[in-house]
Formats: C-alpha cells, sequence, structure tokens
C-alpha cells in the first residue's frame, strides 16, 4: 500500500497531525478485499447501518418519552399522535430493531456456512456473539419503555429468569427490580440502560472490525488472499455494492415502516400495562423466540435457564468445536447439510416459541432443543473428523477464473 | 520478575525481586480494593429504596367472600389471593400424601384458620399470574389454580403439582384481626 501524498493543503495540514485521511484511505479505500465476496457479505455493513439508524431514532424518541409507570404508555401515544413525524420515527425504530436482527442473524448464519470463524478469525467471531447479547439486552429492555402489556409482562418473565440461581436468585431479581415486582424503579433503570448499550455495542463494533482489519474478510471459498490478483480495492467496488444493498435493505424496512407498522408487533402492547393481569398468552419479539422456546423445553427452572443462555453462549466455543480444516461449506459436503438442517431446527424452535406450551409443541420443541445442543457438540466436531472434504482451488482468483458464472452468485 | 542483569534502583532480594515491585504491588492492590469498594454505592443504589421498603400493610374485609369464592387484593405492588374454601377443597388438600407433592408441605402449615387460604398470586416459575380467582377460569387439573403462561397447576392449597414452577404459591405475612377482616404484611 502507497502511502498517498495528499495534494490539498488543508487535508495535508490536518493529516499531518491527525492522520485520519491517511487511515480512511488504507481501511476504506484502497483496502484489499477478496474479489469473490457474494451478497452474504452485504449484511455486516447492514447491520451496522441499522445501528446508526436506531442510535439516531432512539436519541429523537427520548426527547418526547417519559420513563414513568403512569406516564410512559401515554407519551409514546403523544409521539404516535401529536409530536411531528413521531409515527415515522417510532415505526422506523419499531421496525428498525427487527431488521437489526435479521441482518445479524444471517450474518451469523453465513459465518457458520463459510467458517468464517476459524483462526485466525476467532476473537472477532467472540466479540460478534457479545455484540448479539448486548443487542438482546437492548432490544428487551427497549421493549419494556412504551409499557404496554407485553411490556410488562415480558420484563417480568424475563427478570424472573434469575430467580433460578440458587441461594442468591431472589435478591438478584429484587435488585433487578429495585423494588418487589416490576415497576416505577425497573422502567427508570431500563430506560438508562436502552440509552447506554447502544454505545457499547459501538464500541464493540468498533473492536469487531478492528479484528476483522487485521487479518481481513474471508470469502466464499474459505482460503486466504495470497497477492494482488486475489484482491480488489474497498473502494469503489465494495462500497457500491454495500451502497446497493443498503438502497435494497431500505425499500425493504420502509415498506414495513409504511404499509405494515406493526407486522412485528404483538397487539397485546397497545394496552396500558396491568399488573394484576397476565395476558393469556406471553410471547417474546419474534427475534427471541428461539431462545424462548429452548426454556420451555426442559421442565426444570434452573436448567431451563441454564440451557437457554447457553444456547447463545455455546456459539463463542464453535471455533473450537468445528474440527475440519476446510472452512467453506462449499467443499464440506457432509457439513453443509447438517447446517441446513439446523437453520431448519432454529426455525422450527422459533416456531414452537410461538405457540403455547401444549400438546405436541412440548414435544417439538424438545427434540429440536435436543438437536440444538447435538449440532455443536456432536455432529460438528464428529463431521470435521469424518468427512472428506472436496479438493480446494488453488487461489481465490483461480477459482473465480475456473467455475465463471457458477462462483459469482452461488450461495 | 526484574531482570538481574539490569541494576534496579530499589535494591535486589536474593531472589531478584526489588523493593519497588513490592512497592508497586502493594499499592496496586490497596487502589483496586478501594475502586471495588467504590463500586459497591453505585451497585446497592439499584436495591428496592427506603420507601420502596416501607411499603404498608393491607387490610381486607373478609364480610362479602362467601364460601367458595375468591378475591384478590393488592400487597406490595403484588396480587394476594384469598380464597374461603368449601369443606371439599379443604379436604382434597388434606387428603394427598404429603411426600408425593413436589414441594412437600401438609396443608395445616399453610393456612391459619382452614377456611381462609391466604397466597401471593404470583406463580413461582417466572411470576405470572395464575388463573382460577373469577368463578370462569380454568382451575388446572388440581382444582386450585393454573399458570397460562407455561402451563403450572396448583392444587387447593396453592402447592405446585405439575408443571415447571418449582415451589407452591408463598404464603405471605398476614395476621386475622378478628373473624371478619384481616391484615396483610
Ligand atoms: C441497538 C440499538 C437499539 C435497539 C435494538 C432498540 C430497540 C428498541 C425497541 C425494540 C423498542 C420498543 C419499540 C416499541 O415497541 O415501541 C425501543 C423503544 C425505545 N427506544 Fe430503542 N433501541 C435501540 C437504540 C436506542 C437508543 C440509542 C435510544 C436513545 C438514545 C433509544 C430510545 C428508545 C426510546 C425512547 C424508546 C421508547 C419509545 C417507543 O417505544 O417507541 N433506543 N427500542
Ligand atoms: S410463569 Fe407460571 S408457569 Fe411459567
Amino acid at each position: 500500500m502507497s502511502k498517498p501524498t495528499w495534494t490539498n493543503p488543508v487535508v495535508r495540514w490536518i493529516d499531518y497531525r491527525l492522520p485520519v485521511f491517511t487511515f480512511a484511505n488504507e481501511q476504506l479505500i484502497e483496502y484489499p478485499t477478496p474479489k469473490n465476496l457474494n451478497y452474504w457479505w452485504n449484511f455486516g455493513s447492514l447491520a451496522g447501518i441499522v445501528l446508526v439508524i436506531m442510535i439516531a431514532t432512539g436519541i429523537f424518541l427520548a426527547m418526547h418519552y417519559t420513563p414513568h409507570v403512569s406516564l410512559a404508555f401515554a407519551s409514546v401515544e403523544r409521539i404516535m399522535r401529536d409530536v411531528n413525524y413521531g409515527w415515522l420515527i417510532r415505526y422506523i425504530h419499531m421496525n428498525g430493531a427487527s431488521f437489526f436482527f435479521i441482518c445479524v442473524y444471517i450474518h451469523l448464519f453465513r459465518g457458520l456456512y463459510y467458517g468464517s470463524y476459524k483462526s485466525p478469525r476467532e476473537l472477532l467471531w467472540i466479540i460478534g456473539v457479545l455484540i448479539i447479547l448486548t443487542m438482546m439486552a437492548t432490544a428487551f429492555m427497549g421493549y419494556v419503555l412504551p409499557w404496554g402489556q407485553m411490556s410488562f409482562w415480558g420484563a417480568t418473565v424475563i427478570t424472573n429468569l434469575f430467580s433460578a440461581i440458587p441461594v442468591v436468585g431472589q435478591s438478584i431479581v429484587s435488585w433487578l427490580w429495585g423494588g418487589f415486582s416490576v415497576d416505577n424503579p425497573t422502567l427508570n433503570r431500563f430506560f438508562s440502560l436502552h440509552y447506554l448499550l447502544p454505545f457499547i455495542i459501538f464500541a464493540l463494533v468498533f473492536l469487531h472490525l478492528w479484528a476483522l482489519h487485521a487479518h481481513h474478510s474471508s470469502n466464499p471459498v474459505g482460503i486466504d488472499m495470497k497477492g494482488p490478483q486475489d484482491s480488489i480495492p474497498f473502494h469503489p467496488y465494495y462500497t457500491v455494492k454495500d451502497a446497493f444493498g443498503l438502497g435494497v435493505l431500505m425499500l425493504v424496512l420502509l415498506g414495513f415502516v409504511f404499509f405494515a407498522p406493526n407486522f412485528f408487533g404483538e397487539p397485546d402492547n397497545y394496552i396500558e400495562a396491568n399488573p394484576l393481569v397476565t395476558p393469556t398468552h406471553i410471547v417474546p419479539e419474534w427475534y427471541l423466540l428461539p431462545f424462548y422456546a429452548i426454556l420451555r423445553a426442559i421442565p426444570n427452572k434452573l436448567l431451563g435457564v441454564i440451557a437457554m443462555f447457553g444456547s447463545i453462549l455455546i456459539l463463542v466455543l464453535v471455533p473450537w468445536l468445528d474440527t475440519s480444516r476446510v472452512r467453506s461449506a462449499r467443499f464440506r459436503p457432509v457439513y453443509r447439510v447438517f447446517f441446513w438442517v439446523f437453520l431448519l431446527d432454529c426455525i422450527v424452535l422459533g416456531y414452537v416459541g410461538a405457540n403455547p406450551p401444549e400438546g405436541y409443541f412440548i414435544t417439538v420443541g424438545q427434540l429440536a432443543t435436543f438437536w440444538y445442543f447435538f449440532h455443536f457438540v456432536i455432529v460438528l466436531p464428529l463431521v470435521g473428523w469424518l468427512e472428506r472434504p472436496r479438493p480446494l482451488p488453488d487461489s481465490i482468483s483461480a477459482s473465480v477464473m475456473a467455475g465463471k458464472g457458477k462462483e459469482a452468485g452461488h450461495a | 520478575m526484574s531482570d538481574t542483569a539490569m541494576t534496579a534502583p530499589g535494591g535486589h532480594d536474593d531472589d531478584g525481586t526489588t523493593r519497588r515491585d513490592f512497592l508497586l504491588f502493594t499499592t496496586l492492590t490497596v487502589g483496586a480494593t478501594g475502586a471495588a469498594l467504590a463500586v459497591w454505592p453505585l451497585i446497592d443504589t439499584m436495591n428496592p429504596a427506603k420507601d420502596v421498603l416501607a411499603l404498608s400493610s393491607t387490610e381486607v374485609d373478609l364480610t362479602p367472600v362467601q364460601e367458595g369464592q375468591a378475591i384478590t387484593v393488592v400487597w406490595r405492588g403484588k396480587p394476594v389471593f384469598i380464597r374461603r374454601r368449601t369443606q371439599a377443597e379443604i379436604a382434597a388438600a388434606r387428603s394427598v400424601k404429603v411426600s408425593d407433592l413436589p414441594d412437600p408441605q401438609p396443608d395445616t402449615a399453610r393456612v391459619k384458620q382452614p377456611a381462609w387460604l391466604i397466597l401471593v398470586g404470583v406463580c413461582t416459575h417466572l411470576g405470572c399470574i395464575p388463573l382460577g380467582q373469577k368463578s370462569g377460569d380454568t382451575r388446572g387439573d388440581y382444582g386450585g389454580w393454573f399458570c397460562p403462561c407455561h402451563g403450572s397447576h396448583y392444587d387447593t392449597s396453592g402447592r405446585i403439582r405439575r408443571g415447571p414452577a418449582p415451589a407452591n404459591l408463598t404464603v405471605p405475612p398476614y395476621e386475622f384481626l378478628n373473624d371478619n377482616s384481616v391484615r396483610i404484611g
């Protein structure tokens, strides 16, 4: 990489003292990127942009929102009816949360398919898992703020999870609540934390990108870049591709905002919270359903809670559970089948989580929970040992030239 | 710790550690302890505040409650179930073998007067409010309460019989002021 000499004197003056232009040039413009990335590589940057949208809309919502049990619900209704464009800002924030999770889940499954977590990207992957955990906490607390029935009862059920901890559980729960039930102190602190956590996510994203740029992106064939023939500069190739992806995402997101703004929501949340009446059917937001299903699949309270948190934390171990030396599932015929089975398993868990725990949903939920852990603990290591991967291409460049048309669009 | 080839200004011990290492270590320890202690007030602000703890007790007039009926009152922001049990319900609660229960407790230990069953109406699983107070409600397979959230069944003594809840419905502290009124808390 050649260090550019800036011609504009102002740029040169600044860059000598604070080399932001050199930095941007190295990391965003010349930055060598594999030339064979497909569209599944768009979702990281999309997630980042949605984070910015969430912070921007959130700050303006916070100017009109009142975190008090007797005023919160009305203040959100006021945002919807009286505040200029309040409905727009809130609907973008509400649907943006769903799209944030859509982007990040696709991003995560992209990683699972192409083995992006393998050396030297283990820390990059682990930071990603931390981001998902923080997002879940953020979204959960945000959902409590409008103080509807689902807000209140979702908060009650989730905070009560901690009461499963032996001995100190009850003290922890009353510490979380600041009282004897979910009440005003709880709402206040959730607002404070809901404002804070997105900035923590921002910091984690920074670390995530730092780790990424240390070894650059992986790619669909999963072999390293070996020279300039394997890469293209980030700008204009991927800036344009990411901008195109953003256009598509915005079409879909705004489609929901304008034409089906409550598609992802629960009608019960437009009823103000009532601590004395539990809705007949409590469901979390869709993006938490698979984990909720795992919680309910296990008839023991403590074990259910452990399984639920374990189902996310087990992702941290994936770089070591997967014993295959080949990154991309494209060359792993057996793993590829198990990947799709696992994806299906997660969808089944989500479906079970959305339904009441009765009849055959219980059995299906238990089987799907079993498979979820079986996939990580047994399938990943065994397939890595036993599978015979297909031969890898010599280089990224060779694979692009040989498989013309096939490689570029194939996922 | 410090390399013996370097002459550290603090002077050497036999094993190569210096007085400076010792000072550094003790200073760090004291600093870390101080920081940890300073965090406690921050954490403790999140515990229930004095006004929350001071929440008063609730007095309830029992006169309007007929046999077989139940009322719900609010105590510390939570519902409290008061049920005037029928003879059949009392008999059902007392006929089960205590050792067979998931959370073994005899009915006699859960009431002060057999007819009046007083419970915190919060499911011990994850905090939903069980059904069974209103006349149309389902009461579950054991005639007490049924929690719709994850399917816990409670019997006519408020004891958990089936489902994910680990414990019986809690009996709050209460006292009969006379035959027709009770103070909870
Ligand atoms: C990681 C980024 C974020 C996520 C995933 C997120 C998620 C959510 C969700 C799911 C809701 C509930 C929407 C509803 O059903 O009404 C919400 C509400 C809210 N959020 Fe956020 N949020 C984020 C960032 C922020 C930030 C940075 C702020 C403030 C600076 C903020 C302020 C608010 C406010 C005031 C509400 C209540 C108004 C309402 O319910 O629409 N959010 N958030
Ligand atoms: S909260 Fe009652 S069964 Fe889960």
